[in-house]
């Protein structure tokens, strides 16, 4: 009987999530070509410009300008009073990998085991999402779906090596078509020297010495190492060797392009300890690395502006670590690292938060951080940061035409998106919270 | 409060409570002598929230009461000036689901927690009070947790930061009570390894949990009835009844001296309480989280119902997957009084941007959004006479803003409590320097003695102070980022309550 209860209880729960009538919403149109007329347009290549023009043709900005001639078959949007801006790139998401947290069948953000550097996210990224119409009404064109990346999830914690995250347009019926890039960072779980632990085996918080905890921290960047090095003397054995000569490992393949320099580690770490370890190990290992987190990055930015380490930074929106920090720290650290030179970007970490990720740039610049900074750190650095800017990032001539019009500032509370194109096709801002508000306002009077 | 001659503990609590309500300056009793009597706030945009925006307005303070509120007033002599020139003041934001300030959030042993008492837990030295406080939170509705279909006891508590636990309590708020329906009490998220399962495991079950207590109530509540008519005809050698504590405030529940909070997600459960209510004769005043609500905002006006909800969480567990962000607007179009509540220490600081929310989906006005953070929660605690508007006579509970609150560039400057100046930026940024300076010299002294006495060295004893991971108490998790308590790793460790694990002392 209880084997069917869960049975029936997995069944249902996957009816009810497939049978969503949003599933079969077309997400996108056949592409065209647009003209969007007497907009202001904030190209972050630039100067603003007032009363412009900019031309959509084939999927790619074709033009941008003042009172450029509108090509000949175009549909004309009259954006006046509106304003232009590059989608939002929300660059840590597990977009598609989780759907309803608590649900394990429903999650797919991480794998089990300790190294798991031959996991895709791509894979696993279910194009129906509900996430991604409702994350995408908020202005996010494109995301990175991570793996592994440390946080809660019901299946685990993505252990060390969490998988190879992929960069993603928030539109397309299949994951080809919404593939930017399908491996474009490697996932490290920075280890941390922590004394204090909650064991979720035995439900109970456990308390070690400093050394022990020191001794399993070491252990761990051990075994790091050691994957590094093994994926070296593989990329050695690939390029010298003919496939016969070695036997093929295929986690040691998938780091192959980590060693070369070719794909950038995701490294997630908050306490400048770790984070300064980790600096100093991928420099020695002679690896590009991203910190993810960096709720300390302020501690060690020298070091991070010096290594030419970029950040991405954990919500904003966070309470402080430590109880005698103040109380706005994690508030004015954008400010603070922008000031140090520091490259960042903002990300949400999330699925059903990605929507605050304009409102977390908001209350940085509220705290000191310039808004054109703010800006381009939901846009044209992270795109830079993952090596995506010669696509995306900018308004400029030959980019795919990735934007969002709206009736203000795209950070603040109240502003809509009017518009949204994602490779320029015009793209449903329809979505589940949409359709239930509109089926519940027409319920007509109780009695 | 049952009327028996030999409840002497009950009712001396109950005379501690009139003590405070009738003491003649409540404010001036919970602060100390250092706070100005009188303070006028001028040059400011107030929005009143009960008659609309004053530009360039003023406000006198006397005594922890708002004297006078208009578009000018003359500073009395011994006034302390607060010139907010460009700025805005707000009444204090109220939070009507927090769990700051409190040792421990769920007593999940059993089914009926309703002899636990949140009010004997409060801990005045959560830091989580002040980083509340500098977001403009002046009152919070103190809940337990939500791991049983009747929890414990809850109270309404002024974020009075530095004062002993004894001040912490709203004066003369009506007490209340958690209880909670779905996921969370049928325990569908998670297991504790080595307990066995607990009843209720269906909402049929949650039902009735709920009517069993109350039927027991009931009964509880007549043979006292009884004993005390008997005892007034004069009957002698009358033994009394057993007290018990696990009905009590469920009897006070029936007679209206308890205000019941209800957890709950889906559409069904609501109006289950809803039935189980009057089948018992009792009211539930606020529907907490009621994040289908909307689904069934006429039953929720009809019963006269507070509801108070989150702007936009969704999709942490399937009762919550069909959460929308209008949720407040589509319930307040339907007449019901709603609030935005955190759950959630962080999400307190910024619940002024949460209701802001409420414009973009489902298009309310400055004045509804503004009124979902202050009065209408005021209202739902039965507080409404004291605070959450600017009126002459209330209490001066007030927020000051750089920029319109319902924005997310705005910034607190001052919060204020009883007319006293408890949170300042500018002093907060003030004394930072002074306060590393006073935590570098204990760790070094700390490092000192250590050297000097290595044979009594502990193996940790150069360990930092801080370097514990704060714990976080907000009770319905924030999906991923913000679950503190089931991240046991410092940056990831924030809430409490929901969905899928929990920790001990906490989540549900």
């Amino acid at each position: 009987m209880k084997s069917i209860s869960i049975i029936l209880q997995i069944t249902l729960i996957f009816a009810a999530i497939c049978a969503w009538p949003g599933l079969a919403f077309a997400q996108s149109q056949p592409s065209s070509t647009y003209a969007l007329t007497h907009a202001k347009i904030f190209t972050l290549a630039g100067n603003t410009i007032e009363d412009g023009t900019l031309v959509i043709r084939d999927g790619k900005i074709a033009a941008v300008g003042v009172g450029l001639d509108l090509p000949a078959g175009a549909q004309v949007i009259d954006a006046k009073g509106l304003q232009l801006y590059p989608g939002i790139f929300d660059s840590i998401t597990q977009m598609g990998l989780r759907e309803i947290g608590a649900v394990s069948a429903t999650v797919d953000s991480a794998e089990s085991g300790s190294y798991n550097p031959d996991v895709v996210a791509a894979t696993a990224v279910s194009p129906s999402s509900e996430h991604i119409p409702v994350t995408r009404a908020a202005g996010i064109t494109e995301v990175l779906a991570v793996p592994g990346s440390g946080g809660f999830d019901s299946n685990g914690s993505g252990g060390v090596i969490g998988g190879q995250a992929s960069a993603i347009h928030l539109t397309g019926w299949t994951i080809d078509e919404m593939l930017i890039k399908k491996s474009a960072a490697m996932v490290l779980n920075w280890p941390d020297i922590e004394t204090q632990t909650f064991d979720t085996a035995t439900f109970s918080r456990k308390e070690k010495s400093y050394s022990e905890a020191k001794q399993e921290y070491d252990k761990q960047v051990n075994e790091i190492t050691d994957w590094i090095e093994r994926a070296r003397h593989y990329a050695q054995a690939m390029e010298k060797g003919s496939a016969a000569r070695y036997d093929r490992d295929l986690k040691l393949e998938a780091l192959v392009p980590v060693v070369r320099g070719e794909l950038p580690l995701l490294v997630f770490a908050d306490r400048s300890r770790e984070i300064r370890n980790a600096v100093e190990f991928s420099d020695k290992q002679r690896l590009r690395m991203i910190l993810a987190g960096g709720s300390e990055a302020y501690k060690v930015k020298d070091l991070l502006r010096s290594k030419g380490v970029p950040v991405i930074l954990r919500p904003v929106l966070t309470l402080p670590l430590d109880e005698d920090d103040p109380y706005d720290r994690l508030l004015s650290q954008p400010a603070e690292l922008a000031a140090a030179g520091v490259k960042f970007a903002f990300a949400s970490f999330d699925n059903s938060f990605a929507r605050r990720l304009g409102q977390n740039a908001a209350n940085a610049v509220a705290y000191g951080l310039p808004y054109d900074e703010a800006l381009k750190a939901l846009t044209l650095y992270p795109a830079r940061i993952f090596g995506l800017d010669d696509q995306i990032g900018t308004l400029e001539q030959g980019k795919l035409a990735n934007l969002i019009v709206t009736n203000g500032d795209p950070l603040e509370l109240t502003t809509d998106v009017k518009y949204l194109f994602i490779r320029g096709q015009l793209t449903s801002m329809d979505n589940r919270h949409l359709r239930l508000y509109e089926k519940y306002s027409k319920r007509p009077k109780a009695q | 409060m049952l009327k028996a001659n030999r409840l002497r503990a009950p009712i001396l609590c109950l005379l501690c409570v009139l003590r405070l309500v009738y003491f003649p300056r409540s404010a001036s009793a919970a602060n100390p002598p250092d706070s100005p009597a009188v303070i006028l706030i001028r040059n400011a945009t107030i929005l009143t929230v009960s008659h609309g925006a004053i530009e360039r307005g003023s406000i006198l303070i006397k005594d922890g009461k708002i004297a006078e509120v208009g578009p000018s007033i003359n500073a009395p002599k011994d006034a302390q000036v607060i010139d907010a020139a460009g700025q805005f003041v707000t009444p204090g934001i109220i939070d009507c689901h927090s769990h700051i300030a409190a040792e421990s959030i769920n007593e999940g042993s059993v089914s009926v927690s309703s002899m636990v008492n949140m009010a004997e837990i409060l801990n005045p030295d959560d830091i989580d009070i002040y980083r509340d406080l500098a977001g403009g939170v002046t009152a919070a509705n103190i809940l337990h947790g939500s791991a049983n279909s009747i929890g414990g006891q809850t109270l309404v508590i002024k974020l009075r930061w530095g004062q002993p636990a004894a001040k912490l309590p709203f004066e003369g708020a009506l007490p209340g009570i958690k209880f909670a329906l779905g996921e969370n009490p049928k325990r569908s998220n998670f297991s504790i390894p080595g307990q066995p399962r607990r009843y209720p495991s269906t909402r049929m079950g949650v039902e009735e949990t709920i009517r069993g207590a109350f039927s027991e109530a009931r009964d509880y509540k007549k043979t006292w009835e009884d004993y005390n008519k008997r005892f007034t005809a004069g009957e002698k050698n009358l033994i009394p009844p057993r007290r018990d504590l696990r009905l009590e405030p469920l009897v006070e529940v029936l007679e209206g001296k308890r205000y019941v909070h209800s957890h709950c997600y889906r559409e069904d459960e609501i109006l289950m309480l809803l039935r189980v209510a009057k089948e018992y004769g009792f009211k539930v005043r606020t529907f907490q989280h009621v994040l289908e609500g909307y689904k069934v905002a006429d039953e929720l006006a009809a019963a006269g119902v507070g509801a108070s909800t989150f702007s936009d969480w969704w999709a942490y567990k399937v009762e919550a997957y069909d959460a929308i962000p209008y949720n407040a607007a589509l319930m307040t179009r339907r007449g019901v009084v709603v609030s935005i509540n955190s759950d959630d220490a962080e999400e307190a600081t910024h619940l002024n941007q949460e209701a802001a929310k409420s414009m973009k989906f489902g298009g309310l006005s400055h004045d509804e959004a503004l009124k979902m953070v202050t009065l209408n929660p005021a209202m739902q605690l039965g507080i409404d006479k004291r605070v959450g508007t600017i009126d002459v006579g209330k209490d001066a509970d007030l927020v000051i803003y750089n920029h319109d609150p319902l924005s997310a560039y705005a910034v607190v400057q001052k919060t204020l409590i009883d007319g006293r100046v408890f949170f300042d930026r500018q002093r907060d940024i003030a004394e930072r320097s002074g306060r590393e300076k006073e935590k570098k010299a204990l760790i070094d002294k700390f490092k000192k003695a250590a050297e000097k006495k290595p044979e009594d060295k502990k193996p940790d004893a150069t360990v930092p102070i801080g370097q514990k991971p704060s714990e976080k108490k907000s009770e319905e998790k924030k999906p991923e980022e913000k679950k503190p308590e089931e991240k046991p790793k410092p940056p990831q460790s924030s809430g409490i309550d929901s969905a899928a694990v929990v920790l001990p002392g906490g989540a549900l």
